[in-house]
């Protein structure tokens, strides 16, 4: 099974790399391929389509003004469900695409131990044995994950209503539905501190695909030692003394 | 409103007792008061609420009863419930129950609505859908503790009884009350009809053994604005579908005026703290950062 879907995730991304491109100036390295780039934002749109036509139905007293956006009060509520499809669809192919390097290890439970001083500000550089994605970028997507079974199974249960399913059913979905929504709502805030304003350099990967050296060594240290080959700490000092000058220019 | 000559009907031919709907107020909350022990079973209310309501006959579904379909439906709301209940002696009880909307003084629909304006509870207490504002999600069904609310996939918008609100807003009994013929359901305000219904419920009680004779008028949601005299007001289940503490799922009351915002709130606090981040801790950048020129040359860190 599992060679299965590297099959389909190889070929998928075969075929994106030939339809878009990814530039890799000199000092950057290839972050994320086209395929996983189209996924995420394909995510994101259909996330925040289902997240604002669901405000107007959330909290009707105060979110009332979204379902105009969607075409009034019947529309929203009859493309809620799909963007909600559409987002589920989506998130399941970058699942997928990402199972590989989601799994937890003993080292995200060390970097989790360790997360006040990185959130903090104490400690600049990520542990060395930091790869692809840190244990922070993994809680949050296999939260994503369980939040997106419970809004499937939740959703549909909503979507065809009482009288598929009882009226029970519907109550307590209406709950855990909303409950997963929210839990992703303060999710998104963080994501998008982290890959904006909260960790410079980090913008990129999504839109270029491409990373700068020093963001791979600070952030992803493993990661960077395995595609380079180079020791992070080492190419680190190394920049650090360039840039101090204590350290004879190298060309 | 009180002095407006209206077509309310003051006496009948050949019609014993009072005519229907005759000498109600209507200045307070309005109830419908439906006998079980005197309604015959005839359907007459059926078809009246079919006819005031413009709604085409559908075909009718037959289940080995005389029940004329197995539930209400969207362009049915006014349905004779047919029972058989098995006394304890072996014997059989054949109960007829009107079955529509209960009109609930806190209804559990307009609680699960998220629809601005699709449900509206009047102050004579009568509930009533717009399905202009209607925006189908059919919240309703699941909040209401009567399973009425019935959806219509054609228009996508769900129906149930007004209990005439055109009507009784004319200052005429609703069209089901018209037509009985028995006398079995009247209607006025709330406080004549407990008084006609506590008074026939001693009348069971005292003149035909029914000791357990009584009202249903469920206070587990403030009362209902439909109310019936039942041979046994200790088991209305046995009526179909009525519930004897009908209650709204905590999901439209607690958790949608308290839980909603309040949680609502604290998932934007994400926002607030991300923000504080920046501002107290910093953004995190790739390392080494850009030395800042006076710092470079105070020290050679």
């Amino acid at each position: 099974m599992g060679t299965a879907i590297e099959r389909f995730d190889e070929k998928a991304r075969r075929t994106f790399d030939s339809i878009g491109r990814t530039e890799v100036y000199k000092g950057e390295l290839l972050r994320h391929p086209v395929y996983t780039r189209v996924l995420h934002w394909m995510v994101a749109l259909f996330f925040f389509l289902a997240l604002f036509s669901g405000f107007g139905i959330y909290l009707p007293w105060l979110f009332r003004w979204f379902t105009p956006v969607f075409g009034g009060g019947p529309l929203s509520r009859q493309m809620h469900p799909w963007f909600g499809v559409g987002f589920v669809f989506f998130f399941f192919l970058q699942v997928l695409n990402w199972l590989a390097p989601m799994a937890w290890t003993t080292a995200d439970t060390k970097w989790m131990r360790g997360i006040g001083k990185i959130v903090g500000g104490k400690e600049k550089l990520d542990p060395p044995d930091t790869g692809f994605f840190n244990a922070g970028q993994k809680v949050q997507f296999w939260e994503i994950v369980g939040g997106c079974l419970a809004y499937l199974i939740t959703g549909i249960i909503l979507w065809a209503g009482a009288r598929s399913f009882g009226a029970t059913a519907v109550a307590i979905s209406y709950v855990l539905h909303d409950l997963s929504a929210l839990v992703m709502l303060g999710g998104i805030f963080i994501h998008i501190y982290l890959s904006t304003i909260g960790e410079p350099g980090t913008f990129q990967a999504m839109t270029r695909g491409a990373v700068s050296e020093a963001w791979a060594w600070t952030f992803h240290p493993a990661w960077y030692k395995k595609v380079t080959g180079r020791d992070p700490r080492q190419a680190y000092e190394k920049a650090r003394q360039q840039q101090s000058g204590t350290a004879p220019k190298q060309s | 409103m009180s002095d407006r000559k209206t077509l309310q009907t003051e006496k009948i031919s050949g019609h014993s007792g009072a005519s229907p709907g005759f000498g109600m107020q209507r200045d307070f909350e309005v109830c419908k008061l439906v006998d079980t022990t005197t309604c015959i079973g005839c359907k007459a209310c059926e078809v009246a609420c079919v006819e005031w309501n413009d709604m085409p006959f559908g075909a009718t579904t037959f289940d080995n009863t005389y029940q004329t379909m197995p539930e209400t439906r969207w362009n049915f709301w006014n349905l004779i419930k047919f029972n058989e209940h098995q006394r304890e002696d072996g014997t059989i009880q054949w109960l007829m129950r009107k079955d529509q909307c209960m009109h609930c003084a806190d209804p559990g629909c307009l609680a699960a609505c998220p629809a601005d304006g699709a449900i509206v509870k009047y102050t004579n207490g009568i509930v009533d859908f717009n399905q202009e504002n209607c925006i189908g999600c059919e919240f309703c069904v699941s909040g209401c503790p009567f399973n009425i609310p019935r959806f219509n996939p054609g228009t996508k918008k769900v129906y149930k009884c007004t209990l005439c609100s055109d009507r009784v807003g004319q200052g005429l009994e609703p069209a089901c009350i018209k037509a009985c013929p028995t006398g079995c359901l009247k209607f006025g305000s709330k406080d004549d009809m407990k008084f006609i219904a506590n008074e026939r419920a001693r009348q069971l009680k005292e003149n035909f053994g029914m000791e357990k004779a009584g009202v249903y008028d469920p206070q587990s949601i403030g009362g209902t604005h439909v109310i019936y005299v039942l041979h046994d007001a200790t088991d209305p289940e046995r009526y179909g579908g009525l519930p004897k503490n009908p209650t709204i799922p905590w999901s439209y009351t607690v958790w949608k005026w308290l839980f909603k915002p309040v949680l609502g709130t604290f998932a934007l606090f994400g926002a607030v703290g991300v923000l504080l981040h920046y501002v107290a801790v910093g953004p995190r950048r790739p390392q080494p950062e850009p030395p800042e020129k006076e710092a470079a040359n105070g020290n050679g860190d």
